[in-house]
């Protein structure tokens, strides 16, 4: 202990609010402001990512992390990426490779129940690779702000993966949708999960069909206003942004014909979306008071623009937005600068950003967040820098604290706040995790062993092979001869995170931590109440 | 034995006032309990309690109506009106012996039909007032007389559910097939490292303390033989088998006298099916559990009611897609040994055009704290000046609802 270093650091935290622990050093101040940064705009601090903010400052870090296509990723991440083959295939060819399979793509002869089990078991290779994408780049992406804007957007355009085909293209849906428009156009993003085929399964737009038009038939014969009450609700103009059920009903009938492209699914081709003009009500309708003449698809896309340049959407994206980055209960004062800057700028998420991350509110604000499951297992994971060539145990914990990855099955997504995730169940599980991760029992490091459906894929080859179609590619080995031997498991050495995490933990756990026995101290660190705040 | 006497928690002085007199004085009278199960997302109670009787509910269902008792795969017969939705023939017995009894046309008042604003309403118990701060089944636990103990209410799942948010700590438990797997929390070492420092009086180190005190009290009581059969791979729909332990909970820990559960997977927007298929699958295990919940409860299930409820019903008429969109009134379900059952209660408005609720929408003639205040006046003994407390604003009585409960 320095006392005389004790007057510096009230002062300081004075100034900034941080839960600062009295007697830490006057150098690592600043680094509770950039481990604060790091907590919110990445998914918490690396030993190199502390180094780099040291170096370029936060000003410039924020400034880094707001063009993330000028940030290299690490060769390390692109290789592990590069062996999630479902990756790589389009929304049609997934269907095609994996979907059901329609008697009329097979001779008229329907599948087994036996054999629609098998391959439904074997698509799950998808949604795995999807996971294992998401946790990797969380982990090991440079673009950190992209991939946490990323779980943002996922989660307020969510989509879930056990709804029907959407286990198919949940991954396609975050890597061609999410993803590209996370620091994007608000506008742009919007319109893409709207032409999206997992948003519009997922919603039921798909099926949505103007009564008695030439297109109705089968299952297809009338309105569904599951998407476009969701797409106001949920989206755009939030609960209470002034519209009305006749508005619901009238998005309703613009937006019939927005489904999916059946015919091409079926040989693997095209874009999976398409617009039905046979099922579309070509009549003009009052939307928001404003009359939208008939026009096909070009009505949706004007609905669509008028919901983006609403004030109400503005409102609605900027107190998410700050919830999410600053507090709970956001301050109502930067809710409304950040609202007016989404005006000034049509929705332009990077300099809404921009300002959020420069407000004295935000800067002011470190701990006040309660970590949800996913950032909570994230950052351990980061924190104490172990190679996870297996992210299955990261993914289980994730899940079996109620946050499974694109599981949630309802449309508002996964929420943030210390309320929905703070309950003495969690709390004892997350405890768990930390110990097992910090005396080294947690399996991340020996790559999983290949999924067991050799029986199953080579059923599926023979059934494809009866009904004429090639035979897809097998489940991957998982980067497997990377780690030959099995690594004994083996505490951490807490003196690294002690030096990481120092700054930002609590004389109280500091002290204890220093008392525990060795083979204990990781594991108090990450199980720590100061650690499961961000 | 007490197992809490084993803990040896730092923060000992913070628990010990929670001890209280160990139930001494309820052991002789049996305590009342409530378990509340949600169904999130809407179910549809036109197709679980089903009006064969009127017309208008065939011509508004071309594909997806429950037909007629009697015929194949008919609903089953409850009344010369009403019938059960066939994936509940398990609860049959439960209305035979009159431990079952269903309120149709109720729900909560407030018209908005947005899933999450309507569940939130449920569980605040203030329709229309989003900003209350906590939930009626944590202030009807407030007003509970006796003891405080960390497991006087139970969540059954990995987060805390607004009913059970507010002042009063409550434990939660996934209970699914991992439930009683051993966690290092469990080991003293690693237990008395972590107590020093969750000692404080925070939220977190409340969570922590109400977490070590459920799991010690309730997981470790769990029989060996349950944790066995748990090895193996979960069941296609669990609600069965984690009804079953809740049941177990109870019988064992005489402390709990509140419980929730919820189930998802009710809306059923496309394809929602008739006597099978979609909505008939979730109703099944949903039956099946409730079954099991009473068959465990063993002699409990005497001082036990069961109330099943969603946020808001489903139009009336079928979409364009075989399901059916958001509506208003719904049916409670209500089971236990001290239920007048084998009756359908509230007033029955008819589903002519006319006689709907907005030309969509089953209309609401009884308002769901109702059915709720009847249940925590004469079952859990609350009295008349609590409800004030915990449903503020409720309209006045009326009705047949009183005689819902056996004296």
């Amino acid at each position: 202990m320095r006392p005389s270093r004790l007057l510096a650091t009230v002062c300081v935290v004075g100034l900034i609010g941080a839960f600062a622990a009295p007697g830490v050093t006057l150098a690592s101040d600043s680094d509770q402001q950039i481990i604060h940064v790091l907590n919110r705009i990445a998914f918490g601090p690396t030993a190199a990512e502390l180094a780099h903010v040291r170096e370029v400052g936060i000003d410039r870090y924020i400034d880094e992390q707001l063009h993330p296509q000028a940030i290299p990723e690490p060769a390390e991440l692109t290789q592990r990426l590069a062996g999630l083959d479902t990756l790589g295939l389009s929304d049609a060819q997934l269907f095609i490779d994996y979907g059901p399979i329609l008697p009329a793509m097979n001779g008229g002869i329907k599948l087994t129940p036996e054999e629609q089990k098998a391959r439904r078991e074997r698509a799950q290779i998808i949604v795995q690779q999807a996971q294992e994408a998401r946790v990797w780049r969380a982990l090991y992406s440079r673009r950190q702000l992209q991939e946490v804007m990323v779980d943002f957007w996922y989660n307020h355009f969510n989509v879930f993966a056990g709804k029907g085909l959407d286990h198919l293209w949940v991954g396609r849906y975050e890597a061609d949708v999410i993803r590209p428009y996370a620091l994007g156009k608000f506008r742009d993003l919007l319109l893409a999960t709207a032409h999206s085929p997992a948003m519009l399964f997922y919603l039921d737009n798909q099926l949505n069909t103007e009564p008695g038009s030439p297109g109705a038939k089968g299952n297809l014969t009338g309105i569904n206003e599951n998407y476009a009450r969701e797409i106001m609700e949920l989206h755009t103009l939030g609960v209470d942004g002034g519209y009305t059920q006749n508005d619901v009903i009238a998005l309703a009938h613009i937006l019939t014909g927005w489904g999916l492209q059946r015919q091409d699914l079926r040989f693997g081709a095209g874009p999976a979306a398409a617009f039905d003009p046979s099922r579309h009500d070509f009549t003009p309708k009052v939307f928001l008071g404003r009359t939208i003449q008939p026009s096909g698809e070009a009505e949706g896309v004007e609905a669509i623009n008028m919901l983006a340049s609403n004030p109400a959407t503005a409102h609605h994206i900027a107190y998410q937005l700050a919830q999410y980055f600053v507090a709970d209960q956001p301050p109502p004062a930067l809710v409304d600068r950040l609202a007016q800057r989404f005006r000034a700028t049509d929705g332009d998420i990077a300099a809404v950003l921009k300002t959020l991350l420069t407000s004295a509110e935000f800067r002011n604000s470190a701990g006040q967040k309660y970590k949800t499951p996913y950032q909570y297992v994230l950052s351990a994971a980061r924190a104490v820098g172990v190679e996870v060539n297996n992210p299955r145990p990261l993914l289980g914990t994730m899940a079996r604290l109620g946050e499974g990855l694109y599981q949630c099955q309802t449309p508002d997504g996964y929420k943030n706040t210390e309320d929905a995730w703070l309950s003495p169940d969690a709390t004892t599980l997350r405890i768990g995790f930390a110990t097992a991760l910090g005396r080294g029992n947690l399996p991340v490091k020996e790559p999983p062993p290949p999924p067991n459906n050799n029986q199953l894929a080579a059923n599926l080859a023979a059934n494809r092979a009866a009904v004429g179609m090639s035979t897809p590619p097998q489940p991957p080995q998982l980067i497997a001869d990377q780690e030959p031997a099995k690594p004994k498991p083996d505490a951490l050495d807490p003196a690294p995170l002690e030096a990481l995490l120092g700054p930002v933990l609590s004389a109280n756990t500091l002290a204890i931590v220093s008392q525990a026995q060795p083979d204990l101290r990781a594991a108090l660190i990450l199980g720590s109440p100061d650690f499961m705040r961000r | 034995m007490n197992r809490r006497n084993l803990l040896g928690l730092a923060s000992g002085a913070a628990i010990a006032p929670m001890l209280g007199p160990i139930w001494a004085a309820r052991a002789d009278e049996a305590s009342p309990r409530l378990v509340v199960i949600m169904l999130r997302g809407a179910v549809d109670g036109l197709n679980v309690v089903v009006p064969y009787g009127e017309q208008a509910y065939y011509n508004a269902r071309p594909t997806i109506a429950i037909q007629r008792p009697g015929g194949p795969n008919g609903a089953l017969a409850l009344d010369g009106h009403f019938g059960l939705h066939p994936a509940l023939a398990s609860l049959m017995p439960l209305w035979a012996e009159k431990k079952l009894a269903f309120i149709h046309a109720a729900g909560s008042p407030d018209p908005n039909r947005s899933h999450f604003d309507a569940q939130q309403f449920i569980e605040n118990g203030t329709p229309g007032r989003p900003a209350t701060p906590d939930g009626w089944m944590n202030r009807t636990l407030a007003a509970l007389p006796g003891a405080r103990t960390p497991t006087d209410a139970l969540s059954v799942g990995p987060t805390l559910p607004f009913i059970l948010r507010g002042p009063i700590a409550v434990a939660n438990l996934p209970l699914g097939p991992k439930a009683a797997q051993p966690m290092a929390i469990d080991q003293p070492q690693v237990a008395s490292a972590f107590d020093k420092l969750y000692a404080g009086t925070d939220k977190q180190a409340e969570a922590y303390r109400q977490g070590r005190e459920a799991r010690t009290e309730l997981v470790a009581d769990m029989p060996a033989e349950e944790q066995m059969a748990d090895n193996g791979a979960p069941p296609a729909n669990d609600f069965p088998a984690i009804a079953g332990r809740l049941a177990g909970l109870m019988t064992r820990d005489r402390h709990i006298r509140l419980a929730f559960g919820a189930l998802g997977g009710w809306d059923t927007h496309v394809n929602q099916g008739n006597d099978t298929g979609q909505l008939a699958g979730r109703l099944r295990p949903l039956g099946d559990g409730l079954v099991a919940l009473a068959k465990g409860l063993g002699p409990d299930w005497d001082d036990t009611i069961v109330v099943v409820i969603s946020e808001f019903g489903r139009t009336v008429r079928e979409n364009g897609n075989r399901g059916t969109d958001h509506g208003h009134g719904n049916a409670i379900w209500i089971a236990g040994g001290k239920v007048n059952g084998g009756k359908i209660y509230g007033d029955w408005p008819g589903l002519a055009d006319a006689q709907l609720y907005q030309n969509r929408d089953l209309a609401i003639t009884t308002d769901y704290r109702l059915v709720l205040a009847t249940v925590l006046e004469r079952h859990l003994r609350l009295p008349d000046t609590a409800m004030a407390q915990i449903f503020p604003g409720m309209p006045a009585m009326r009705g047949n609802l009183n005689q819902i409960l056996a004296a």
